[in-house]
């Protein structure tokens, strides 16, 4: 497990990162979710040790991380960077090597891995020769080629069309798998929705919430319910200690203040035959905003 | 092979990359790049081409017809040489008018030949007029030639100045990685020094094979211009200018590495590149206008940036001792350690700093 303890750090006068402390637990795809400017990128920074921390410790697997620890993360960037005149296969395996692969080794990996991100034919081309969407593919491969203990990944999928996204989802997923704690910061929250399996949620440099994504859907936003019922389900404004949200001819939708669920199903049935009666999961969206309130 | 043998072979493939190791791969790829430049070749036909040019030119156009004077029945000797002989009355009067640099020689008779007297030089041109091959007298001989000795100071400093000049590349590559961004992934790899030292190895490794390539081409080139008389005296000298070359080009890498670590954006290294430039240019003016001036010429083999150029040219003209290249090269290289280790701390202070130019201070200082 990649633990962060209460880091904090200030540019300046500034605080951009107060205590902040979460996990990321293997095998687990942990979304890093907040607005511009939260503080996400200089979080992961500090985790590849790019940017030291002011107070706080970064562990893995229960021991400090240093630098020969951090040469079995792979990390991604914010602002994507390889050498333009490079070759990418060579770049890619070149990589590989300077985290500790043996150069056959590196190359074997740097084959499957473009084969895998569907750029085995663009290996031999200079970087600055490829599209942006596969500049980012190549990205990714060099992120991943050391077979990494812990992924790093700062905005993933930003810039990759919804093929791409998939490729390079399937490429994590994998990795996820094999019991690899993966952290990737995004702003789409429908993305993460999507993707993560963890959560964690920040804000102002402050932590506003972390856990398991159905955790926090079920912790965070207010109980909300959809009722389908035969005839006009008009009543549902005044019934007591609901909030409605719409209500469109025999379908409605609101929030519940307390716990009266049954009660607003009783009166349903009483009413006439109930179609459906569903609990309705707060997106990612209504969460974060709520969190970040 | 069973499972278990294959699972023990791919952990020992994966080791962690140390100090060396980061550094050598660091090297390993500039050095690549390098040779896969084609700028980097031509510049390198170019010296060459040049160097062999210099040698053989002024062989190939002597210029005017040399003017020498005769003495009695040595003006036999050159009839129908091509030569602008005049005549003097004794030997005497002849040597005078050879002090005098009226002529470039006199030819006296000597038995039943002759004699021919220079006043530094042996001159070719002239012995080479004569159908004998006579024996010549120096009048005030020197280990090279004024015209030899501008050759090799000319020939050496241009040689450095390429080559510091050359370093620029390492702060272009150092820039280039904090334009992109691949710093970054470069930092949480490895090392920060292993950075610089890889950058500092590789181009200094490409600097030394270039020089390799130039001092055994050159020997060849003087052999071919015959300048052989030049060569025997260059040669101790070429030996000496190629470790004070190599410790030089560590010495302003460093330098070249921190400028380019200052700056985030190829557009603004000219802002930070001044200084280097200034130590690698002003020895080169300074050992090409003041070559005569032999106490500048002294201080200046001593100071670590110019003792490159300005040692072996003393050398060369036998003006050093034996031990003060040696002494020399000791200040070098000290100072290589000591600007090596100043400059490591500034790189690691300032790669991962973007935006602006980086003071120095900033560098030095660890608070972020």
């Amino acid at each position: 497990m990649l633990s962060i303890k209460g880091i904090s750090r200030s540019f300046g006068a500034t605080r951009v990162l107060d205590e902040v402390s979460f996990d990321v637990r293997p095998g687990r795809m942990t979304g890093f979710l907040g607005a511009n400017g939260s503080g996400k990128t200089t979080t992961m920074r500090i985790i590849l040790g790019v940017l030291a921390a002011q107070g706080g410790a970064v562990t893995w697997r229960g021991t400090p991380v240093t630098q020969s620890v951090r040469q079995r993360f792979g990390y991604m960037p914010e602002e994507r960077g390889l050498y333009p005149k490079m070759k990418v296969g060579e770049q890619v395996a070149w990589l590989g090597e300077l985290h500790g692969l043996t150069r056959t080794r590196a190359r074997r990996e740097t084959g499957r891995l473009l084969e895998q991100l569907e750029l085995a034919d663009r290996a031999e081309d200079k970087l600055e020769e490829l599209s942006l969407g596969n500049q980012q593919r190549a990205q990714v491969a060099a992120a991943l080629v050391h077979d990494p203990d812990v992924l790093i990944l700062d905005e993933p999928f930003s810039g990759l069309d919804p093929i791409a996204v998939d490729t390079v989802l399937g490429v994590l997923r994998e990795r996820a798998a094999k019991g690899v704690p993966v952290l990737f910061s995004s702003h789409q929250l429908a993305v993460v929705e999507r993707l993560c399996d963890d959560l964690v949620i920040i804000s102002g440099g402050v932590i506003a919430a972390a856990g398991g994504r159905d955790e926090l859907r079920a912790k965070h936003g207010p109980p909300r319910f959809e009722l389908v019922v035969d005839s006009d389900a008009g009543w549902l404004r005044d019934h007591p200690g609901i909030r409605v949200v719409d209500v469109d001819g025999p379908r409605g939708v609101f929030d519940l203040a307390g716990r009266g669920d049954q009660d607003v199903l009783r009166e349903a049935l009483r009413r006439g035959d109930v179609r459906s009666f569903t609990p309705v999961v707060p997106s990612l969206d209504a969460i974060f905003k709520e969190v970040i309130r | 092979m069973t499972v278990m043998a294959q699972r023990e072979l791919e952990s020992t493939e994966v080791t962690g990359t140390s100090f060396v190791t980061a550094t050598r791969l660091v090297a390993e790829r500039e050095v690549r790049t390098f040779l896969r430049m084609k700028g980097f070749w031509v510049g390198l036909a170019v010296l060459v081409v040049g160097l062999f040019a210099l040698a053989v030119l002024p062989t190939v156009f002597g210029g005017d017809q040399p003017a020498v004077v005769t003495v009695g029945s040595a003006a036999d000797a050159v009839d129908g040489a091509d030569l602008d002989a005049r005549s003097a009355p004794d030997v005497a009067a002849a040597e005078r008018m050879v002090r005098a640099e009226d002529v470039e020689a006199a030819i006296v008779p000597d038995g039943d030949g002759v004699r021919v007297i220079a006043l530094n030089d042996p001159p070719t041109d002239v012995v080479a007029a004569l159908t004998t091959a006579p024996p010549v007298d120096l009048l005030d001989p020197s280990d090279v030639g004024q015209g030899p000795r501008q050759l090799v100071i000319m020939v050496f400093s241009l040689v450095f100045l390429m080559f510091g000049m050359g370093g620029m590349a390492i702060a272009q590559s150092t820039v280039t990685e904090k334009q992109t961004r691949i710093v970054e992934i470069l930092v949480s790899t490895v090392p920060v020094r292993a950075l610089l030292a890889g950058k500092i190895a590789g181009h200094a490794l490409l600097t030394l094979g270039q020089v390799v390539v130039l001092a055994v081409a050159a020997p060849i080139a003087m052999r071919v211009g015959g300048q052989s008389e030049l060569l025997a005296v260059m040669a101790p000298a070429l030996g000496w200018f190629v470790p004070f070359l190599v410790l030089g080009f560590v010495l302003l890498a460093a330098m070249w590495g921190v400028a380019g670590s200052l700056v985030s954006r190829q557009e603004d290294l000219g802002s930070s590149i001044g200084v280097v430039m200034m130590l690698v240019m002003g020895p080169y003016f300074l050992v090409m206008f003041l070559a005569d001036n032999a106490g500048v010429m002294t201080v200046l083999s001593y100071v670590p940036f110019s003792a490159a150029i300005a040692m072996p040219v003393r050398m060369c003209s036998g003006a050093a001792q034996v031990w003060e290249p040696l002494v020399s090269l000791g200040i070098l290289a000290g100072t290589v350690v000591l600007v090596l280790l100043l400059s490591s701390r500034l790189y690691s202070g300032s790669l991962l700093r973007t935006g602006g130019k980086v003071k120095l201070s900033a560098a030095w200082g660890r608070g972020d």
